[in-house]
């Protein structure tokens, strides 16, 4: 099976005046064609951060990729000149942001905004191929086409969503990333919006990568799953690996044991205890270990190595000791 | 007779707008027994947390009546209304805009103290600070950070303290953990968990997240657009929900675990529309799949007892 994104090693750094924020340290991901990977983690873990690097879309001068490689498809991301990027960005790999409230402008009409993208990719299109392909899209998200010269503030958050999501797969990528793309809806809502997404990926054969903090979104639609804490990936795997029974990241286990559950009653929560760690301080050894509750002396001192059993992958030294 | 910290009857607050009269609150009868938690789940506007504000007369109710502690609070003399606020509180949802950022952790929680005069000395008054701060699981090397300075969770501690340090018998906790990381927000669950134990507290908890509300209620009302659709106790209500609005809202959230998977769920179509200028009946009819004509009429839309304490407002069913 051949491999459409291949991420080594990859690390990013922030500059800002005073100091270096740590934010992403060593991500190793694989995203294979038409598969659904999860990048599951709290806020501050780096999800977003690997995701712009993709796209080469860090803030310019501050953030920068200070090692690592990105390969797409067989060819170097991070090689490519900016010029020939810009005909990948939007066309090949699409991304979703996070806020559908922010991410369109409120001055345009909505379908204006679908043909900006059409038209920018497709330079041989004509008016009216451009226009009835605009329909096409906005019928497939489930907006009439009547409603392409409305505004954005005419339309709820879920359509915003909805007209972002048309943007997105108008050139129909081979890669979709979207950051949290249902986290700002109603439950309701969510759920069209996450059928709806699934169903577009199958018939178009998307891959896509979902960033999201929802173990219950990530259940119910991926096909494999990265754990992120501090800027690297603690568990890896197919979502059997990480909603099974098995061997888990003291971490992972911390994560579901925060969740209220909805069949049985637990009487209390057994949260983390402490608070994420600062990326531009980051502890030696690993990274979790002062919230850990198997922390040892190695672990104080030692990074953990990566240990890889079936394709499931961990990072702490609880498991490192077997083998 | 029942021990009910607060009761309200036909509780309605209506906003004038340039289109019509908006529906905020419509008709809200509920009861809270003491030290006990009442969920009120419901998607964006439903007018969860105009409820909030219009039960602590942060609003003024437009009708109906707000019994508080067997006393009715609608129509209070100055210093009567002192008193029933610092009975009554509030836990903001935002604790990134709730606390004044040119203030300092000791400083905000002392504020109400202050306000209040409610100690005679100083050093009384510090001394309840740092209590309070104890309680809440703030380190006193915290007393003189600024908001900006602190995490999430730290400021929930904050706004939390600030309510607490009055010593309520009542709080409105209006989304206090929906801001939060999941981790974080298990740890200010389990700490309103606790003092509720500690100090018969009783909240309306008013969310949109349906397994935190299942955590940390023992009795749940689901609003839509104004009106409550449906009460019951929580297990109740989860085992054995009854309107199809409850029905839908239950089957929308995500479960994460594995049993689910690559199963089709029922996805209720559409969106809330707006609560202005409503037409008679049932408010969920243009989404539900069950609706027929008797739900066009308001008589049969009523809230009806179920036995059980379970209460529901559906024509059809």
């Amino acid at each position: 099976m051949s491999e459409l994104l291949k991420i080594t090693d990859l690390h990013v750094e922030y500059d800002t005046s005073e100091e270096t924020v740590y934010a992403v340290n060593g991500v190793d991901l694989t995203v294979g064609r038409k598969e659904t990977l999860g990048l599951v983690g709290e806020t501050g873990a780096g999800k977003t951060t690997t995701a712009l690097s993709v796209l080469r879309l860090l803030p310019h001068k501050i953030g920068r990729i200070s090692k690592g490689s990105i390969i797409y498809d067989g060819e170097d991301l991070l090689a490519i000149k900016e010029k020939v990027f810009k005909k990948y960005r939007g066309k090949r790999i699409s991304m979703i942001f996070q806020d559908p409230m922010t991410s369109l402008n409120p001055v345009i009409p909505i379908g204006k905004q679908v043909a900006e993208v059409i038209k920018l990719h497709n330079p041989d299109m004509t008016k009216a191929q451009i226009e009835s392909r605009v329909d096409e899209m906005l019928e497939m998200v489930g907006i009439k086409a009547n409603r392409k010269k409305d505004y954005p503030n005419q339309f709820s958050g879920g359509m915003k969503q909805r007209v972002v999501i048309a943007i997105a797969l108008a050139c129909e990528p081979e890669l979709l990333i979207a950051d949290e793309p249902t986290t700002a809806l109603d439950v309701t809502v969510q759920a069209q919006v996450l059928a709806m997404m699934t169903d577009l990926k199958e018939r178009l054969g998307t891959s896509m990568i979902l960033i999201t903090h929802d173990l219950g979104v990530v259940a119910e639609t991926c096909d494999k799953v990265a754990v992120m804490y501090a800027g690297e990936i603690v568990e890896s795997g197919t979502v059997e690996d990480i909603f099974g029974k098995g061997n888990h990241h003291p971490y992972t286990i911390g994560l579901f044991g925060s969740l209220p559950d909805l069949k049985d009653d637990k009487p209390r929560l057994s949260p983390i205890e402490g608070l994420m760690p600062d990326p531009t301080d980051l502890p030696k050894g690993c990274k979790f270990h002062p919230r850990c509750p198997h922390c040892s002396e190695k672990c104080r001192t030692e990074q953990p190595e990566v240990m890889v059993t079936n394709g499931h992958s961990l990072r702490c030294h609880l498991f490192s000791k077997e083998v | 007779m029942e021990d009910n910290i607060l009761v309200t009857k036909g509780l309605k607050k209506y906003f004038g707008t340039p289109k019509g009269m908006l529906h905020a609150v419509d008709d809200i009868d509920l009861s809270i027994r003491r030290g006990t938690t009442l969920g009120v789940v419901g998607e964006s506007g439903c007018g969860k947390s105009t409820l909030g504000r219009t039960i602590l007369q942060l609003i003024k109710p437009t009708s109906g009546q707000i019994i508080f502690d067997g006393k009715d609070v609608t129509n209070l003399s100055k210093s009567e209304m002192a008193q029933f606020r610092r009975d009554a509180g509030i836990i903001f949802q935002d604790p990134y805009a709730s606390l004044n950022p040119r203030l300092t952790a000791f400083e905000l929680i002392e504020e109400p103290l202050i306000v209040n005069k409610t100690y005679k000395t100083k050093q009384e008054q510090q001394e309840a600070v740092f209590k309070m701060m104890e309680i809440n699981g703030l380190p006193p090397r915290l007393i003189n950070s600024y908001p900006h300075e602190l995490d999430g969770g730290r400021r929930q501690r904050i706004g939390i303290a600030r309510t607490l340090v009055l010593n309520p018998k009542f709080i409105v906790c209006d989304e206090p953990v929906s801001a939060l990381d999941v981790s974080i927000q298990a740890q200010i669950l389990n700490l309103l968990m606790d003092l509720q134990d500690a100090r018969q507290l009783s909240y309306i908890f008013i969310t949109h997240d349906l397994s935190v509300v299942k955590h940390i209620s023992h009795e749940i009302m689901v609003m839509y657009m104004g009106v409550c659709v449906e009460r019951a106790e929580k297990n109740e209500l989860f085992a054995n929900p009854i309107h199809p609005y409850t029905k839908a809202l239950l089957a929308a959230i995500p479960v994460p675990d594995l049993s689910s998977k690559g199963k089709r769920r029922e996805i209720i179509k559409g969106e809330v529309t707006s609560p202005i200028n409503l037409k008679p009946g049932c408010r969920f009819a243009p989404r539900c799949p069950y609706a027929c004509e008797k739900c066009m009429a308001d008589e049969n839309v009523k809230l009806r007892d179920l036995g059980n304490d379970h209460y529901v407002a559906c024509a059809v069913i």
